[in-house]
């Protein structure tokens, strides 16, 4: 099966085609230099006009595993005022906040997304996880296992083990949980949530292990380098939320050495302590941060207004959170000697002080952040808005004037408090093409993903060029996946599946022999019945492994 | 002959993975670590092999084209039992919204309480693990603890060693409600649990002023349900000043009206600790025949626990409405597929529509189905997945044994194929 793409405006930052006339070709799934003259055509499509990216990556969303499925199964009322109705092609279900599976894998195909990334897996959760996107159609997907708050790794830290030692552990924890990244959440603070310790800051000791959440950081992001792995360290930061938190995380980025970092839903952690309301922006101190550290990259998590629900592994502040939970419901669980989860609705409101201003904070990251290869586009779905909000989001950043529209209608106290009214920069297409596709897939190591040059594989969209983007980005003409058409006019056309995204880096055979004897001394399963076997992925017959090679270390 | 060892139980509902089970074709004894649920479960002999249609034995495809043909002549069918595992589930999914019909797991009614009161409030819980190394009082509200997991204690409470404790058997257990039946709650250095019992109807009463005891509210009584409020007191002041409460309850056992405010009743006192700046959590217990499994699934895939009807062309939910057995009563339904494969006893209703059975091998009918077809058991038969108690852990079943009865996903999935 050839199939040709003719004469689109392509914008590949991979390839460093930006907005030019360009042809691709589709071979057997993957794209493919233009094939020698007596090679039959067997679709072409005419994309004169048309605006064609990759498909696009989120490399930040909670799509699935425990804490997800609890903020479905607690929210009846939000599905209900959402239900998707069976089609010859497709599954029902429910969606707006947080969608059931089937939903998500449609709505974010819709958009022209063909990859995601869970990016807050339990290992001993990581079975539900897979399981759950195993249940989502037509996308690519992977997760980053979490560390930092289960007990063997702060067992080790206070026994001072050696990096090595962490290595070991490290790599066999992304074998074990089918990972393609290391996440950390909170540093210790899930841990010492469970001792009763109701804050923990970057030096602050555990109460039980003598471990800072510095520490932490320092030793998990030299394990990912030490061991090769593409993705650096994913870091949920410190006191998530807390005014004042702006001074943890530039803490955090100037105190990480160098080491390759990467920090997550980052308008969270972004806050100062100025003005009537002791709440500010720390917003151009951050972008200016990370424009001068270039082993930092983001993710914003934006938040937009209206109904969601928050789903985090960090126990320690969404139990502090709780009393904005909207509706007043909210769950918290202590997990395995492993992490934990907290699940908070929130309703997030324009005319709120703190709601409008911290709409206004992510977005001032966005656009102070010079180098679109280091920052990404996230709502962290469905904490900060559901991910169905991303074209909205995209023509915020790609249009001032409706931008400054927007904001003149926010909380006027928050309108004093930024300085977005004075940001004049709007997004290029090839800037959205690099923060959702490009960056994106060389942010987690995936080869052939990404890009549209020879030997990616065919993740295509196409779109009506549109003036308004917002538009544009909701419906496109075309989604291509793995060379098969999925999506026509916004509308799934097609339903295949997609694979998982995993690392396998090699540790010494001997990290079991402890392992075991903690698992049998201390957890509630045998380590054996822990790791996840390969057949876990195959034998419904749709799923399958993709394993990504690991960066040389020097 | 062969020994397979770090065998997982979906039928415990704890996940006890550490049974020795010898399998010689395809007779199973369990060597080691067995217990009264498990065993049992594990070594019950395969007693039916082929499908029936109207008491006659059928070949599969026959019994499936059979299945086929009464749901296609149904304009409501009903799933019930959904007592299968994770692909069960998905597969019993599809079919039900293939065919517009409502998923009922057999266990909802008693799962009701628990989901009613957390998606009116929510709740703050813990799993196994952390028991096993954190808890040092347990609460055991409304349950002879033993007799539904026997082996809770040996794993959990009484275990060797732990992470932070410096010796379990100085735990503390308290019984609210129920006394236990057994000698498993005594700690190895012989300490007896505190009993504070009373009758099932008086637990709502009894729990709510446990609640405001923890709130720091007069009670005027002297007694609540034949237990002193004196003792309460103590009840309240030991769970604050404990490092690490746990609270369980099984939502099966508090079979009375409206337990879902009791639970809620528990699930707030909890919170409430939890704000006055100790730690303490809830431990629900259930996890047996696959309830957990089901509500798991079908929350991933529908977004409501199980008991949702397709009707419409999606899925809604009403924990009371879609009853099935309320409905099949009131002539709601007009076809019934049951999906047992864990418990042969556990039967469908007697009820005059066509009914299908994807039954446990070895199941014996008050009145025989239209069609029976004997299924493997999950962690026998065939590998799977199920959910253990605390919702979180999803344990990997082994096939032990190579019977040639079908997984209930390879049979639901054949009748969706052919519907
Ligand atoms: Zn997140």
């Amino acid at each position: 099966m050839l199939i040709k793409l003719t004469g689109g405006t392509v914008y590949d930052p991979a390839g460093g085609i930006d907005g030019q006339k360009r042809d691709i070709y589709i071979q057997d799934g993957r794209i493919v230099d233009r094939p020698t003259a007596d090679l039959k055509i067997d679709q072409e499509y005419d994309l004169t006009g048309k605006v064609v990216m990759s498909g696009a990556i989120d490399m930040h969303t909670h799509i699935g595993g425990g804490k997800g499925n609890i903020a479905r199964i607690l929210l009846p009322e939000d599905h209900r005022s959402d239900p998707v109705i069976r089609t010859d092609l497709t599954r029902s279900g429910s969606g707006h906040a947080i969608p059931s599976t089937y939903v998500t894998g449609y709505r974010y195909a819709e958009m022209g997304y063909t990859a995601a990334f869970e990016p807050a897996v339990l290992p001993v959760n990581a079975r539900q996880a897979h399981m759950e996107m195993g249940d989502i159609p037509i996308l690519d997907k992977g997760g980053y296992a979490m560390l930092g708050s289960d007990d063997y790794l702060l067992r080790m830290l206070t026994a001072k083990k050696d990096q090595k030692a962490v290595n070991d552990y490290v790599a066999w924890t992304l074998q074990a949980s089918k990972c393609i990244g290391i996440k950390v959440v909170n540093a210790g603070g899930i841990s010492a949530f469970k001792f009763n310790q109701r804050k923990l800051d970057l030096d602050e000791k555990n109460a039980y292990y003598d471990v800072t959440p510095r520490q932490i950081l320092q030793t998990l992001a030299t394990a990912v380098k030490e061991l090769g792995v593409p993705h650096p360290l994913h870091v949920h930061g410190c006191n998530l939320g807390v005014p004042g938190n702006v001074d943890t995380t530039l803490d955090t980025i100037q105190g990480v050495g160098g080491l390759p970092m990467h920090l997550t839903h980052i308008q969270f952690h972004s806050y100062g302590t100025e003005g009537d309301f002791k709440f500010s922006s720390g917003a151009a101190q951050i972008a200016e941060a990370v424009n001068k550290h270039k082993n930092i990259t983001i993710d914003v998590g934006q938040i937009l207004f209206g109904q969601t629900v928050t789903a985090s592994g960090d126990t320690m502040r969404q139990h502090a959170n709780h009393k904005h939970g909207h509706p007043n419901k909210w769950v918290c669980m202590d997990i395995e000697c492993d992490a934990g989860c907290g699940v908070v609705p929130f309703k997030y409101r324009d005319q709120n002080f703190v709601n409008a201003l911290q709409w206004a904070i992510g977005l001032e990251i966005f656009l102070l952040v010079d180098d679109p290869w280091r920052v990404f586009l996230t709502t962290d779905h469905p904490n900060g808005a559901p991910f169905t909000t991303y074209p909205h989001l995209i023509r915020l950043l790609m249009d001032k004037s409706f931008r400054n529209d927007m904001l003149a209608t926010i909380h006027p106290e928050a309108q004093k408090m930024t300085t977005l009214a004075s940001i004049d920069r709007e997004y290029t297409l090839n800037e959205i093409a690099i923060m959702t596709r490009a960056g994106a897939a060389k942010l987690i190591g995936l080869k052939d993903r990404g890009g549209l040059t020879a030997g990616n594989w065919g993740d295509i969209t196409v779109y009506t060029e549109n003036a308004d983007r917002q538009k544009m980005f909701e419906k496109p003409d075309y989604v291509f996946k793995d060379g098969e058409m999925v999506v026509k006019d916004g509308q799934i056309v097609h339903v295949k599946w997609g694979t998982t995204h995993i690392v396998k880096p090699d540790y010494d055979a001997a990290v079991e022999k402890d392992l075991k004897s903690y698992f049998d001394r201390y957890l509630t399963m045998k380590m054996g019945n822990f790791k996840i076997s390969d057949d876990e992925f195959t034998e419904d017959g749709r799923g399958s492994l993709t394993v990504h090679s690991l960066k040389e270390v020097v | 002959m062969t020994e397979i060892t770090e065998v997982p139980s979906p039928f415990c509902g704890i996940g006890t993975d550490d049974l020795t089970i010898s399998v010689d074709g395809l007779s199973l004894k369990v060597l080691s670590n067995g217990c009264a649920v498990n065993t049992p479960a594990f070594e019950q002999v395969i007693t039916d092999f082929k499908p029936r249609v109207a008491g006659k034995q059928v070949a599969l495809e026959h019994a499936v084209a059979k299945a086929v043909e009464i749901l296609q002549d149904s304009s409501q069918p009903i799933i019930g039992g959904c007592a299968t595992d994770v692909n069960g589930m998905r597969a019993l999914l599809a079919l039900a919204d293939r065919c517009g019909a409502v998923v009922d797991q057999m266990n909802f009614n008693a799962a009701r309480r628990n989901y009613l009161a957390m998606q009116d409030s929510g709740w703050m819980t813990t799993t196994l693990a952390e028991v096993k190394n954190r808890c040092d009082l347990l609460l055991v509200f409304g349950k002879d603890l033993e007799s539904f997991v026997p082996r809770f204690f040996e794993r959990y409470l009484w275990n060797q060693e732990s992470m932070f404790l410096e010796d379990t058997a100085n735990r503390e257990v308290i019984y609210l409600g129920k006394a236990p039946s057994g000698t498993a709650q005594v700690s190895p250095n012989g300490k007896q649990a505190q009993v504070l019992t009373c009758a099932d109807a008086d637990l709502p009463d009894v729990v709510a002023v446990l609640r405001a005891l923890v709130k720091g509210h007069k009670i005027d009584a002297d007694s609540v349900g034949g237990i002193k409020v004196s003792d309460l007191q103590t009840v309240a002041e030991r769970l604050q000043a404990a490092k690490y409460g746990v609270v369980t309850w099984a939502a099966s056992a508090l079979a009375f009206d409206q337990a879902e405010l009791t639970v809620q009743s528990v699930c707030e006192l909890i919170k409430d600790i939890n704000d006055q700046g100790s730690r303490c959590s809830g431990l629900p217990l259930s996890g047996k025949e696959g309830d957990l499994t089901a509500s798991q699934v079908a929350g991933w895939i529908s977004g409501y626990p199980a008991r949702i009807n397709y009707a419409k062309g999606y899925p809604e939910y009403d924990p009371y409405l879609y009853d099935s057995r309320a409905m099949l009563e009131n002539g709601e339904g007009d076809a019934l597929l049951w999906v047992q494969a864990f418990n042969s006893k556990a039967i469908p209703p007697v009820t005059d529509v066509p009914t299908i059975v994807l039954g446990r091998s070895g199941m014996v009918f008050d009145k025989e189905p239209d069609v029976y077809i004997p299924l493997g058991t999950p962690g026998i038969d065939h590998a799977g997945h199920a959910y253990r108690a605390d919702s979180v852990v999803a344990i990997r079943l082994k096939k032990l044994r190579d019977s040639g009865l079908p997984a209930a996903a390879d049979v639901l999935s054949a009748i969706e194929r052919a519907l």
